[in-house]
């Protein structure tokens, strides 16, 4: 038997400082949201040309009169481009007119989206309503498991840790590397909440296991369980890394972040569980029984 | 080592694992895939089972009208919305494009039509000829005195509705002057009422212009040489080809009963989803050939049968993906490659406790027995929760308070249709197969 619970403060100093982190990349920062919730239009435009100047595009889009919010290089004939909402007409036309400069030649859309600001907002609102409600039925779900109240709360706790790790830490993503919040973001993080509290259930049916036949301080008991399941926990994940980590390497753009996110999830999901959820479940135990 | 009959379910499942691999053939190798095309009393099944992209992986356009019902009374509401689903249905048929779908949505108070074009070339004209209302009017001088018409424009002028409308054409069609001269005109032919008015309106108007009026702004308005009987009437005006040919198509489909706006499109070239599956197939391969090597190197003999559980797996799911068929989506096949990972997960709970047990000095009959029926128990708790998660996602009922993005739904329904197989298969499967090589070989 290891004794994983005698590092507990080690595992609760590591969580904080990365939700700090996180929480002050997120005041700091912000998010970078996605057209889904803002409203706005995305292009995708490969030249045949190769290194055509942002700066260009950006002249050719003011021409026009349009504002561009961002212009990147995803490889180097193609482009992505955030615009306030225009429609498919502008796009034409905007498009034709890099076509008449001789340094671009021809070029190909990739993708065009467009959502209109009231659209936006609505999805905002809906994102909330199916996250609080997702939220809850979890929540629920967990009390009804456990039945008892102790469980519960750790579980709780540990699963709104993984949803503060994932949203600081793509908070740093979305600064760093652009990562956008978008409903897939949302999903994603709806699924970890979920993915975290399967890893609780395995090793809290564990403790549950053995205090019905054992009188062992649950301290003890704990460890054991944490001792048996350990293995099972992390290979578990690992699987489901080794899946995730090949979609964020070769994913395209869309699918890469939220491939991220999950992996965040994922990762986080497996360590609250021995680490926070158990030792607060230890915690709340002794000191009911004092 | 005595020979047995395999049992009948090892026979059901052997019988199952080909019929998924006949359905999940791919459509140009030599095995064609299973078609089904029998007929039972008289009722012909015919069933093709071919993998379904969505939009973001074939290339094509989503767009998203919503309705202007404000001027409708509520309870004539959804008749609108209706009406104006099946003429834009009829203009979308127009483009040719395979499998349209076309379908509305309510939102709190806002009504929308949403269109779905699978690889669509040109977006603009669709969006033009779908949000056009073709409200065609015919106009005439209202009984003013001539004074005004001499100061103010032709549409001033022309303030009386004639009665005669687009719902009394028959056809519309694209003309070409036959000189070659001018450009393309629209042709109208009247129904019977039609002909009827126009031949009232013309009659009682020679020599004074009649405006032509479509959706409120003047097409032409030509001075009537002589009443015209017959019913036929022709629309000459600045048009480009693709102008009249919208135009007529417009005309025919019957105007809009609301007018629409545009408030989403998602436009995608093929190029990009074609890059994104092959990216995905990589990630996937690679993906699940380190899983499986994991799966060899750390449980040896009983990872092995688990990476046999989990191609299984896989074959199986993709059969279900075909036969539903589910439309799949990028986000799908995120799902499809997560549900991968999550599948493994039921074999390394039941051999981590097979081990457990064994440990405990039970043989390893009943270890397999408890090992399975301990983590069965938690293997259903655990998957609960994704598959609350996914419920919400997918939002089966369609319910307007919670999203309801097709993208998002395709990674829900892959999702929980995996975590669903993996229980079958990470469960029966992997048991079936330890009983029949495992234990045999010990």
């Amino acid at each position: 038997m290891i004794y994983f619970l005698k590092y507990t403060k080690f595992y609760f100093i590591f969580s904080i400082l990365i939700i700090a982190l996180g929480s002050f990349a997120i005041l700091k920062y912000g998010f970078n949201y996605a057209i889904d919730f803002t409203g706005g239009s995305v292009i995708e435009y490969r030249f045949k040309a190769k290194d055509v100047s942002i700066n260009l595009i950006k002249k050719t889009l003011s021409d026009r009169k349009i504002k561009a919010l961002s212009i990147e290089t995803l490889d180097k004939n193609t482009f992505l481009i955030k615009t306030t909402p225009i429609d498919e007409k502008q796009e034409a036309t905007v498009r034709k007119n890099l076509e008449g400069n001789k340094s671009i030649g021809k070029v190909q859309s990739l993708r065009f989206e467009t959502v209109g600001p009231s659209l936006g907002k609505e999805t905002v609102r809906k994102t909330i309503i199916a996250s609080i409600v997702a939220i809850f039925g979890i929540l629920i779900y967990i009390t009804i498991t456990f039945r008892k109240l102790n469980y519960g709360i750790a579980a709780i706790i540990a699963t709104f840790h993984d949803f503060f790790v994932l949203i600081g830490v793509y908070a740093l993503l979305s600064h760093f590397l652009g990562a956008e919040v978008d409903s897939l973001f949302i999903t994603a993080v709806l699924t970890t909440m979920a993915f975290s509290v399967h890893d609780t259930i395995v090793v809290f049916d564990k403790i549950r296991e053995y205090r019905r036949t054992s009188a062992l301080s649950i301290e003890i008991l704990a460890n054991k369980a944490l001792t048996e399941t350990m293995v099972r926990s992390v290979n578990n994940s690992l699987t489901i890394i080794l899946m995730l980590i090949p979609l964020v390497i070769f994913g395209t753009l869309t699918l890469k972040f939220f491939a991220a996110a999950l992996l965040i999830g994922t990762i986080t999901g497996t360590y609250s569980s021995p680490f926070i959820a158990t030792p607060l479940l230890v915690g709340l135990e002794k000191l009911k029984s004092k | 080592m005595k020979f047995r009959f395999p049992k009948l379910s090892t026979i059901v499942f052997i019988a199952l694992f080909f019929i998924a691999i006949l359905i999940d053939l791919p459509k140009n190798s030599k095995i064609k895939p299973l078609v089904i095309d029998v007929s039972i009393f008289g009722k012909k099944i015919h069933k093709e089972f071919d993998t379904k992209l969505g939009l973001d992986l074939r290339g094509g356009s989503h767009l998203v009208f919503e309705a202007d019902v404000s001027k409708i009374n509520s309870s004539d509401r959804a008749d609108a919305l209706e009406s104006a689903r099946n003429i834009i249905e009829q203009r979308v048929n127009f483009f040719g494009v395979s499998e349209p779908n076309v379908q509305t949505s309510q939102s709190g108070a806002s009504q929308r039509i949403i269109v779905d074009l699978p690889g669509l070339e040109n977006v603009e004209e669709a969006v033009r000829l779908i949000g056009q209302t073709a409200q065609l009017t015919f106009r005439e001088e209202a009984s003013v005195s001539a004074e005004i018409a001499t100061q103010s424009s032709i549409l001033a002028r022309l303030t009386k509705e004639t009665g005669l409308t687009g719902e009394h054409v028959k056809k519309a069609t694209v003309q070409f002057d036959s000189s070659g001269k001018g450009g393309p005109s629209v042709g109208l032919n009247f129904d019977k009422e039609g002909a009827k008015r126009f031949e009232e309106i013309t009659g009682r108007n020679v020599g004074k212009p009649v405006a032509i009026v479509i959706d409120n702004q003047l097409i032409s308005a030509p001075t009537v040489q002589q009443k015209i009987t017959g019913g036929q009437a022709v629309i000459t005006g600045q048009f480009s080809v693709d102008d009249a040919k919208s135009l007529a198509v417009a005309i025919n489909s019957g105007a809009l009963p609301v007018s629409v706006k545009l408030i989403e499109q998602r436009t995608i070239g093929p190029t990009l989803g074609k890059e994104a599956v092959e990216k995905s197939i990589i990630a996937g391969v690679i993906g699940l050939s380190t899983v499986i090597l994991f799966m060899v190197v750390y449980y040896r003999r009983l990872g092995i049968i688990a990476s046999i559980a989990l191609v299984v797996y896989g074959l199986i799911s993709f059969a279900i993906f075909r036969t539903i068929p589910v439309v799949l989506t990028l986000p799908g096949i995120a799902g499809f490659i997560l549900s991968i990972g999550m599948a493994v997960d039921s074999n390394i709970l039941i051999f981590e406790r097979i081990k457990e047990e064994q440990r405990k000095g039970k043989d390893f009959d009943l270890s397999l027995k408890l090992g399975f029926g301990k983590a069965i128990d938690a293997i259903k708790d655990a998957n609960i929760a994704t598959l609350l998660v996914a419920f919400i996602l997918f939002n089966p009922f369609n319910w307007d308070f919670f999203p309801q993005f097709g993208l998002i739904r395709g990674f829900a329904l892959t999702l929980s249709i995996g975590v669903i197989t993996s229980l079958f298969t990470g469960i029966i499967i992997t048991r079936r197969l330890i009983e029949t090589f495992y234990r045999s070989s010990k």
